[in-house]
């Protein structure tokens, strides 16, 4: 710090500061890099442990008598508007007396991992009550024994109302952890105003008129599943080969700059100002993005659609849990899944919904991407489940591509 | 006198106190954390945990598989620097010496970008050279871009954002430097039959490089680590370092890789600043 004052005086105290400090900086910078390596050669204190929990261990204290409140993660726009006094959100309030703490917080599956990995991995507490996560990351947080089992007494309507091809999960049959909170189709958007429909997957990628100008969806699965499906491999049951196929032809696409971008949850922006003109999207967001630009089609791919559902979970060490059982049996009411239908134009995995819509909006009781019809789900196709090693080097390899 | 001096020394010493514990709790302890996870057995995962196994491979690993993002990096942000320098210059002169009474308004007006998030001036930028923009229009119309061209998911684009975000960090420093420089200096050059040329590289322009080599360094720094830019303007064959690194903590949670990509690239930029820095005779700065 003596070098810093005596800096600006004329020529030879400077010199002399310069060397001094150069020395310093050196010393200094060889000194801690020394230290460093040392540190790291015998001192690794920063190893660390696997991230398993128990959840019958990691639990905390239900305060729900008590404390008549809950805290809940979701999708940004994924509920009717809250503020509405009619809506299913105040409905819920008022009828139970729980004040709902409700973030909109959740943009990425992987991004909310991320997140809370640290506190759920060594059993802290995320202070959620609820959270939504898609299928296949709410199957790694139920293996990882993040999420706590689901009181079946509570939650009746879920066990009376989830409609079949949402049942029988392999990672959760019975429901014991996981309620879906909406469903929906993975498929192709194109701008009408750009482009000629695009039936298939396969075209997508490869025709030429759309050639840098689409987007993929970053959720591995879903676009994975796709190009599985493209070089002859099934996603529900595939081998290492077939996976290595699938991946070089997502490399070629790439290569041959087919894609703008690969794109999280906010890829309908670029497809409605038109720097994309086709891409795969989820069903749901299509139809909310019709009612401003009709010329936005979504199409159900040759290949066969993907059903997936985001699901409602409840974290190790929340507080409320029984109030978040009550926010699950209540949405599993028809009518009021109904009601949240009708805003969010999600597929409604609610049985009888389609009959509480009628009175609702009669206008999307026919509608296939909100009520499909059972034998039209028959088809649709699942991604495999994957162990913790396949996982790792499939993920590995997605990744590669996609930001490499 | 001698008592006088160490008192001085003393109060030095204790002034440092504060910051140096913060950098040692907000840089050495997290360094010391990166460097660590940059070692583990990359094999380890979230369910297993990870095993420190000094796996130095995991460095020539990602260099091997991960160099093309690396130089791209290196390349816009050096792209940037120089555009910047240009702009940045002319500017800064013009402020320090033309600008007269409006020469604290105009400083402002450098800055004024900043009053909003860096995120939502490069999403605007994403808008205004958008394919069916009236900038790529009116390029198209005067037959400057052929009827597929683009502007955006160009390297250019890329290029230009950075530069924009990034070009009050190079005036500032640069106004700074050519705002202390005597007037009257370039009048003696030109007294000595010294053209404003001559003038110009013989007194102004040394007398300015300390704002030259810290607004390069301002400039260059957080472009090279920068993947905003690249993210909104580019498309998947111009992602850059720092996409890689996002993507590998994140999506694919393999956290020894993205370490070790983020250690490589505080030691490459170090190893740039360095160079560059000796090259230039200005290690005062440092």
């Amino acid at each position: 710090m003596a070098d810093l004052s005596a800096a600006p005086q004329p020529e030879p105290p400077a010199r002399r500061s310069t060397l001094s400090r150069r020395g310093l900086l050196k010393g200094g910078g060889a000194l801690a890099v020394g230290g460093l390596s040392v540190a790291a050669l015998r001192l690794p204190f920063f190893e660390v442990a696997g991230a398993q929990q128990n959840p019958a261990t990691c639990k905390a204290t239900d305060l729900s008598a008590s404390a008549k409140q809950m805290i809940i993660s979701n999708w940004t726009g994924y509920i009717d508007p809250r503020r509405n006094p009619k809506g299913t959100f105040a409905e819920f309030q008022e009828k139970t007396g729980i004040q709902v703490t409700y973030n909109d917080d959740v943009n990425d599956n992987a991004e909310f991992y991320a997140k809370v990995k640290n506190q759920l991995g060594t059993c802290e507490p995320i202070d959620r009550d609820l959270i939504v996560m898609t299928d296949w990351m709410a199957q790694r947080m139920i293996d990882l024994g993040w999420i706590q089992p689901l009181s079946k007494a509570a939650v009746p309507n879920l066990h009376a109302n989830l409609i079949d091809s949402l049942r029988d999960k392999p990672w959760d049959p019975d429901l014991e952890y996981h309620a879906p909170w909406q469903s929906g189709l993975t498929g192709i958007a194109y701008n009408a105003e750009y482009v000629k429909e695009v039936g298939s997957f396969a075209d997508l990628i490869t025709r030429s008129d759309l050639k840098g100008k689409i987007s993929l969806l970053t959720e591995m699965r879903d676009t994975m599943g796709f190009f599985l499906l493209d070089v002859g491999a099934d996603p529900d049951d595939f081998t290492e080969a077939q996976w290595y196929d699938a991946l070089d032809l997502l490399k070629k696409t790439v290569a041959d700059g087919q894609l703008l971008k690969f794109a999280g949850n906010n890829y309908l922006q670029q497809l409605t100002n038109g720097n994309v003109v086709a891409c795969e999207a989820w069903s749901g967001d299509v139809i909310q993005a019709q009612y401003d630009n009709p010329k936005i089609k979504f199409v159900i791919p040759e290949e066969g659609p993907s059903l997936w559902s985001d699901n409602m979970l409840v974290p190790n060490l929340a507080t409320h849990e029984s109030n978040a059982e009550k926010w699950i049996d209540y949405y599993y009411e028809p009518e009021v899944a109904a009601r949240l239908a009708a805003w969010v134009n999600y597929i409604c995995p609610v049985q009888g919904a389609q009959e509480a819509m009628e009175k609702i909006d009669p206008s999307l009781v026919d509608n296939q991407l909100i009520f499909p019809d059972p034998a039209s789900l028959k088809d649709t196709w699942d991604f495999m489940p994957l162990d913790d090693r396949q996982t790792q080097q499939y993920e590995g390899d997605w990744t590669d591509v996609t930001v490499g | 006198m001698a008592a006088g001096v160490r008192r001085r020394g003393k109060v030095g010493y204790l002034l440092m106190v504060p910051a140096t514990l913060w950098l040692l709790v907000f840089f050495v302890v997290p360094f010391y954390s990166l460097v660590a996870t940059s070692l583990f057995d990359p094999s380890g995962s979230d369910f297993r945990g990870y095993d420190m196994t000094y796996h130095w491979q995991n460095y020539a690993d990602v260099l091997q598989a991960y160099w093309r993002p690396f130089l791209r990096s290196i390349w816009y942000a050096a792209l940037a620097t120089l555009i910047c320098l240009v702009l940045g210059y002319v500017l800064a002169y013009a402020i320090a010496f033309k600008a007269g009474r409006w020469k604290n308004l105009l400083l402002v007006l450098v800055i004024a970008p900043f009053f909003t998030s860096f995120l939502v001036r490069t999403l605007s930028w994403q808008l205004i050279l958008s394919d069916h923009g009236w900038v790529v229009r009116s390029l198209q119309f005067v037959h400057l871009l052929g009827p597929e061209d683009r502007l955006l998911a160009t390297p250019a684009a890329i290029v230009a954002g950075l530069a924009y975000n990034f070009l009050p960090f190079m005036v500032l420093p640069l106004f700074a430097s050519i705002d202390k420089i005597d007037p009257r200096l370039v009048e003696a050059s030109s007294d000595l039959y010294a053209n404003p040329f001559v003038g110009f590289f013989k007194v102004t322009w040394p007398l300015s490089l300390p704002g030259v080599v810290s607004g390069t360094l301002l400039t260059f720094i957080p472009a090279a680590g920068d993947y905003i830019n690249a993210e909104f303007l580019g498309s998947t064959n111009q992602r850059v370092i720092g996409n890689v690194i996002q993507g590998q903590f994140v999506d694919a949670n393999n956290a020894p890789v993205a370490a070790s990509l983020s250690v490589l690239l505080m030691l490459i930029i170090v190893a740039m600043v360095l160079v560059y820095v000796r090259r230039a005779g200005t290690e005062e700065l440092l």
